[in-house]
């Protein structure tokens, strides 16, 4: 049981982690490409981040 | 999850409540409002200023524009004042020339007559001497010659000749 | 400089509480001791993640081998089958597995694992099941003055001690002085970069005050539970449940017609769709985004203090492995670095905390267009928006 759970945490933690990478990742280029709008940028990508990370801990810890 | 609900603590709960909406009214009854009303106020004030201060800016650049109008028409206007006097000083000289040269011509003119007229009166004067002193002398020697006849008619003649071909 | 001294006094006060501490004995000496192995560093964290009915600064074996704990007791208030009790937590001699009874108004109380049980009439001990359960005990409402509790109150109190002062510095002057100045522009931040923007011109000010408290009374219980002092409030799925449901009320009550429309009976969409829009929108509403607000703080914290003290755990570990300079400089180094990252987390979650709490009641305040044109959006607009 407790096996599962830890694959199911190590599924989620990959998910998360390739989702975070894609919003950095494209805050990066967006940010790249316009310098300027560098502050809604990083506030989108903030406001992003922790909602994808309330998904994963959500997930997280219903597994628990 | 169940270890969450089991963590849960009902009490814990209703203490933060409390506590919390508490925190909350004394938060904004005596801190955040009166923070928030003088930065407002503040921020306000320097909005003001800065207006005030644009609109002292763009008074100042108005003046300075009518400034510059003014410095500008006073320039030309002197340029023009400044033309206009030479071109009478040139007409003035001009007129004084040709007023000079007229009175200049009429004298000239004037005192070529008076010379000629001078000249005249001499020339007659000098005729009418040389005509007395020829006939004085005629006079004297006629008497002289008188006496002689054929010498009279002699000198005459010779005058006659003379005169003829003076 | 006059409102660090102030400061410093206050701080002096607690300090001047904490001395007069005391320090007891503990009677079993089933947990006491040093610990050293995996599982008693498991046992240690998931003790210090719980709240606790004690103020424990440091615990050490005396030379007779008694455990004895340097801090103060807090008084307990319960609400069990007879009313209200009260008592001192000392009466439990730091037991935490319910070996410890405390009889009063003829009711018998045993704490497990932080949470006091109240047991069945006519019991003498707890019975556990094989998953340590108590069988025979049923828990009480605990409004027991905890640690939690004495955290929240000492950051209240800092709170408005030092908001007032800066608010009172206003009125003789316009730039305020000395430690309001550190304090103006993060009120200026919260207000500008928080509430204005996520909430609209128009309706910002009547939340400044709720998302400014709450800004900062995580940011510093945040910062509180980083100091060696133990505190893990911020950690305490009640405290986040409690600002979660906060925030909650605050953008159902203030939801106007359109927010209620758009989550009832959604514009725009075939009327067969929208009794199931308005299903997902309502547990959308109601129970994922206070869901995933409550998780999102509770589950840093908590992930950033097991961390830590893991990290510092490597000293006791692997003592043997890498000898004892090792294990203590291994250990030193990972837990400054993580430490450096956990106070940016403090900050980060204390703004993610406010800034989505602006958000939803941004969405919930919201003034739409009720045609609904969708007109073309040109690049070019788009570009004029953002530069």
């Amino acid at each position: 049981m407790v096996t599962y759970n830890l694959i199911g945490a190590g599924l989620i933690v990959i998910g998360a982690g390739f989702g975070l990478g894609q919003i950095g990742g494209k805050a990066m280029e967006g940010i790249a490409r316009q310098p300027e709008a560098a502050g809604k940028i990083q506030t989108a990508m903030i406001i992003v981040a922790a909602l994808l990370e309330g998904l994963a801990f959500g997930a997280l810890i219903l597994g628990k | 999850m169940e270890t969450l609900l089991n963590d849960f603590s009902p009490g814990l709960f209703a203490v933060q409540t409390v506590l919390l909406l508490l925190l909350i009214f004394l938060m904004v009854k005596f801190a955040w409002k009166p923070i928030i009303s003088s930065l407002t106020e503040r921020e306000e004030g320097i909005q003001g200023a800065l207006d005030a201060a644009e609109k002292a800016r763009r008074e100042m650049a108005n003046l300075q524009a009518d400034n510059q109008k003014l410095l500008q028409e006073a320039r030309l206007e002197r340029e023009t004042m400044i033309k206009e006097a030479r071109e009478l000083k040139t007409k003035m000289i001009a007129e004084a020339e040709a007023e000079a040269q007229v009175q200049a011509n009429k004298m000239i003119i004037q005192a070529q007559a008076a010379i000629e007229s001078e000249k005249k009166a001499a020339m007659a004067e000098l005729k009418s001497q040389v005509a007395g002193l020829s006939l004085e002398i005629a006079e004297k020697v006629v008497r002289k010659e008188l006496s002689n006849k054929d010498k009279q008619l002699e000198l005459v003649e010779s005058m006659l000749g003379e005169a003829t071909l003076n | 400089m006059r409102i660090f001294q102030q400061s410093f006094k206050f701080l002096a006060l607690t300090v001047l509480v904490f001395l007069s501490t005391t320090i007891y004995a503990q009677s079993s000496h089933e947990d006491g001791g040093q610990i050293d192995t995996r599982e008693e560093v498991d046992a240690y964290i998931s003790h210090h993640l719980q709240d606790s009915h004690d103020f424990t600064f440091f615990s050490y074996t005396s030379d007779e081998g008694e455990r004895k704990h340097a801090g103060f007791p807090l008084p307990m208030i319960l609400w069990s089958s007879d009313g209200l009790v009260t008592f001192m937590s000392s009466e439990f001699h730091h037991n935490d597995d319910g070996h410890v009874i405390v009889e009063k108004n003829g009711l018998k109380f045993a704490k497990i694992h932080s949470k006091i049980y109240e047991l069945e009439a006519g019991a003498t001990a707890v019975n556990f099941d094989a998953e340590h359960h108590a069988t025979n005990g049923a828990r009480v409402l605990d409004f027991s003055i905890t640690k939690s509790v004495v955290g929240i109150l000492v950051i209240g109190l800092l709170m408005f001690f030092w908001f007032v002062r800066l608010a009172k510095q206003y009125k003789t002057k316009k730039i305020p002085t000395g430690f309001g100045r550190v304090l103006e522009p993060l009120v200026l931040y919260v207000r500008d970069e928080i509430a204005r923007p996520n909430i609209g011109e128009k309706h910002y000010r009547k939340f400044t005050g709720y998302l400014l408290t709450v800004f900062f009374f995580i940011w510093l219980l945040n910062m509180v539970g980083l100091t060696p002092l133990g505190f893990n409030v911020t950690g305490q799925i009640a405290v986040t449940a409690c600002l979660a449901i906060f925030t909650l009320i605050i953008y159902a009550v203030s939801g106007n017609k359109d927010f209620w429309m758009h989550i009832l009976w959604m514009p725009g969409v075939p009327i067969l769709i929208r009794p199931i829009l308005a299903v997902i929108e309502l547990v959308g509403t109601f129970i994922i985004k206070p869901f995933s607000l409550l998780v999102r703080l509770f589950a840093n914290i908590t992930a950033g203090h097991t961390v830590i003290m893991a990290l510092i755990a490597i000293m006791f570990v692997m003592k043997d492995t890498l000898g004892v300079a090792g294990a203590t400089g291994l250990s030193f180094i990972l837990s400054v670095l993580i430490m450096f990252i956990e106070v940016l987390v403090a900050f980060l979650q204390a703004y993610i905390f406010t800034m989505l709490s602006a958000l939803f009641i941004g969405m919930a305040v919201a003034e739409h267009d009720h045609e609904h044109d969708h007109k073309v959006v040109d690049a070019e607009d788009v570009r004029s928006d953002f530069v």
